[in-house]
């Protein structure tokens, strides 16, 4: 992916660094994303044909969405953080991971426990009910123990650091871990009804408790989603473009103003309901002024390319974190315009909200992923570069137009939906009955189908490229080498 | 004085303090004097090889 | 750069707490005040806690997901309060762990479902939606119907939930088992049940079964929403929040 790719054949370059834990983090990161995307195809065709849940109680789409929701969200997302922070803390800090090996394999299988058992209890209907904190009491206290681990191989690492600074990709996951562990914690507050149980009931009640869980939830968008995967992105793409980031003085204007806006914009989940107006707009306010850090690190991501556009061309990984940059970009910019009340109330409870965070989940998160891991499993498994260019290329483009279908079909079906809702007739009666609005909204949904599967389709493709890489086996007679590797 | 005074005030204190904080933080990142170190910092995922 | 290395290995723990503050200060300020301004929550009669069966049943819907396609927040618009009932309070959501607002609508809101359908129509739906609505796409529940109501451990659901904040009285608790029998029970007296809870529907809700099922807990829940408010005998400054 980078000269230094290429260069670097000899014997694993730092053997100091603790470095099988992000091997494994990787190969699980791809599973998990295969069977999130999996889940997310399953969960889409029961919209389409309803029967798909052959009248069992476990696959059900109330109790398969959730499974799809870890999985992507936590699984994914989460296993592939734990492997980068694990990567970017070492090298950035020029230090061995604190508590070596041991402790990061104790944070990267203890974190697999715990979502194994989040994920069976789903399927079993063990959830709180609580979106992107279903788990129940005995899986979030164990999942409080693992990031309490995390936290502490970090924060080691960064302490006994080598290099003076401490990079700021480095500050954007410790946001992450450490604002998400008092979410987790404040969130999760529950008394169970039997030590010997699944069952809990929550701290907190009724509108308290909806302010609190979409404080949780949408900073789970802004540190776990956001403000890690920009750590990534302040790493990777310099790496892979082999130059500085574009303004690391703007860097840190984007780090505190980001973790100062997100955490208050919460409440844009709760416009027009039972949550007292101020609190609403305070929470519109500071989501419409997030626009303008979001912005700022979207140019921040680009610009670093400036310069040397050409390697887009030829480095279709690189191009993956690019286009995550620039999804970021655009479903930064949506959101802002969705916490607008008056928009709100027309985009609130329809498909709109679903296509847009999956413009921010397949364009920015995944895709960033997948740029990271198109430069990491070379690096990591000591091999010139993945067995085959051209099928990241085939990955690019087939992932893109699932993207580009997914997102279309919910723009319309949402927006249409939202208007069928509140549609008069000439008599003054609603236009249409509820159930009407739902059958209109059948093609759509078979579209995004269509879209989760090419998406899907992508991954497998990554998969086994990826496979054939980590076997060892020479670059395909596809993958020329590439001109900008001498450079 | 009650709960929504002593709010509304701590809101705008808060505020007010929140944008020196910062324009605090832009001064110090745009500070000529930082220049040369803040582009040293930059380098740092480049200055590992491997 | 002066600052010395000591100093700054300080400055990543300085970092750490500097972050901490900053996000805590937006969390304390939109949520303290929910718990301490008085007007959050509008005064009106009529919300109680849930009966035992009403817990079950909700754990039931809870349990199955529901929330995930039906809000149970009707917002204050014209088309809105005119397909589902007058706009939601905060009120009415007071004793729900958690609050079951939703945020997508793939069916219709919940929240005053109660009373607007028979339970033989909530029966029937949920044992086959299409039999009944043919364009639905919810999935059936048919495994409901015969599956025994779990109940033996009522009691502890109620004291769990008293330990968490709702006003279960000592009565209500050791009463648990029996009021939750008696909810299911049309021939038996209900004046106790209905003194501890007020509104409270009796009936078999399930009539296919003799026994007391998990769709019996989830249709009683499904017929008590949004029904504890009487909107017509209150003064609009009551709703004022």
């Amino acid at each position: 992916m980078s000269s230094s790719a290429a260069l670097s054949t000899g014997p694993s370059p730092a053997p100091r660094y603790v470095e099988d834990v992000i091997r494994v983090a990787v190969i699980l990161t791809m599973f998990w994303g295969i069977a999130a995307f999996t889940v997310g195809v399953v969960i889409a065709a029961q919209l389409v044909w309803p029967q798909l849940s052959f009248d069992s109680e476990y696959i059900t789409f109330g109790r398969l969405r959730p499974l799809h929701t870890s999985a992507a969200v936590f699984a994914f997302g989460g296993t592939a953080l734990i492997g980068t922070a694990f990567h970017v803390v070492q090298r950035t800090c020029r230090a061995r991971l604190f508590g070596g090996a041991p402790l990061g394999w104790f944070v990267l299988l203890g974190y697999q426990f715990f979502i194994v058992i989040a994920a069976t209890g789903y399927l079993l209907g063990i959830t709180q009910s609580k979106e992107y904190a279903e788990p129940e009491w005995y899986a979030d206290l164990w999942l409080t123990v693992v990031w309490v681990a995390y936290l502490i191989a970090y924060l080691g690492t960064v302490l006994k650091r080598e290099e003076p600074h401490i990079y700021v990709a480095n500050w954007f996951y410790l946001a992450f871990i450490i604002t998400i562990a008092m979410l987790h914690i404040v969130n999760n507050l529950a008394m169970p009804v039997s030590i010997v149980g699944t069952k809990s009931y929550g701290a907190w009640s009724g509108v308290q408790d909806a302010m609190i869980q979409w404080w949780y939830g949408h900073n789970a968008v802004g540190f776990f989603l956001t403000a890690a995967f920009l750590g990534m992105m302040y790493y990777y793409i310099p790496k892979a473009a082999n130059r500085p980031v574009y303004s690391y003085r703007l860097s840190i204007v984007h780090f505190w103003s980001l973790v100062f806006m997100y955490i208050w914009a919460g409440p844009h989940h709760l416009h027009y309901t039972s949550l007292p107006d101020w609190a609403q707009t305070l929470g519109m306010v500071f989501s419409v002024m997030l626009w303008m850090p979001s912005w700022g690190g979207m140019i921040n991501g680009l610009m670093t390319l400036s310069g040397a556009w050409d390697k887009l061309r030829t480095d279709p990984g690189l191009r993956f974190s690019v286009t995550a940059v620039g999804f970021y970009g655009m479903s930064t910019f949506e959101g802002p315009v969705m916490s607008i009340k008056a928009v709100n109330s027309l985009s609130h409870y329809t498909d709109w909200t679903i296509g847009h965070v999956h413009s921010g989940a397949l364009g920015w998160v995944a895709f960033i992923v997948f740029g990271t891991m198109y430069y990491l499993v070379p690096k990591m498994w000591n091999r010139p570069a993945m067995w085959s260019t051209r099928l990241i290329g085939w990955h690019y483009w087939i992932a893109t137009i699932g993207i580009v279908l997914y997102i279309t079909a919910m723009w319309v079906s949402g927006i249409m939906q939202g208007l069928m809702w509140r549609a008069y007739d000439e008599l003054g009666f609603l236009q249409y009955s509820f159930v009407e609005t739902v059958a209109a909204m059948k093609p759509f949904y078979a579209i995004r189908l269509l879209g989760g599967v090419f998406f899907l389709t992508g991954g497998l493709i990554m998969a086994y490229n990826m496979w054939r890489t980590i076997r060892g086996e020479p670059v395909a007679a596809a993958a020329r080498p590439r001109p900008a590797l001498a450079a | 004085m009650n709960f929504e005074t002593v709010n509304e005030l701590l809101t705008s204190i808060w505020t007010v303090w929140a944008v020196l904080i910062f324009a605090g933080i832009a001064f110090w990142a745009w500070r000529p004097a930082n220049r040369k170190r803040f582009e040293e910092d930059a380098q740092i995922p480049l200055n590992d090889e491997g | 750069m002066f600052i010395r290395h000591s100093t700054i290995e300080k400055n990543v723990i300085l970092m750490v707490v500097l972050t901490l503050i900053t996000v805590s200060i937006g969390g304390l300020v939109q949520i303290v005040p929910l718990f301490t301004i008085e007007s959050t929550i509008e005064r009106v009669d009529g919300v109680r806690p849930y009966t035992p069966l009403e817990v079950l049943g909700r754990n039931i819907y809870i349990r199955e997901g529901c929330y995930l396609c039906h809000s149970q927040q009707i917002r204050p618009f014209k088309d809105e309060v005119e397909r589902y009932g007058h706009y939601s309070l905060a009120a009415e959501s007071m004793y729900d762990k958690p609050f079951q607002w939703g945020s997508k609508r793939t069916g219709p809101d919940l929240a005053r479902v109660g009373g607007r359908y028979s339970d033989d129509w909530h029966v029937a739906h949920l044992a086959s939606p299409r039999a009944v609505v043919p364009e639905s796409i919810m999935p059936a529940y048919p495994f409901l119907a015969t599956r025994k109501l779990e109940f033996e451990d009522i009691a502890q659901h109620l004291k769990a939930l008293r330990a968490v904040g709702t006003p279960y009285t000592d009565e209500m608790i050791a009463n648990a088992r029996a009021d939750l029998e008696a909810q299911v029970n049309p021939d038996a007296d209900p004046t106790a049940l209905e003194k501890r809870y007020p509104r409270a529907v009796v009936g078999k809700f399930n009539s296919a079964s003799a026994e007391i099922t998990e769709l019996d807990a989830l249709v009683a829940y499904l017929q008590m929403l949004g029904t504890l408010v009487r909107f017509g005998d209150l003064p609009p400054d009551r709703l004022r929040q």
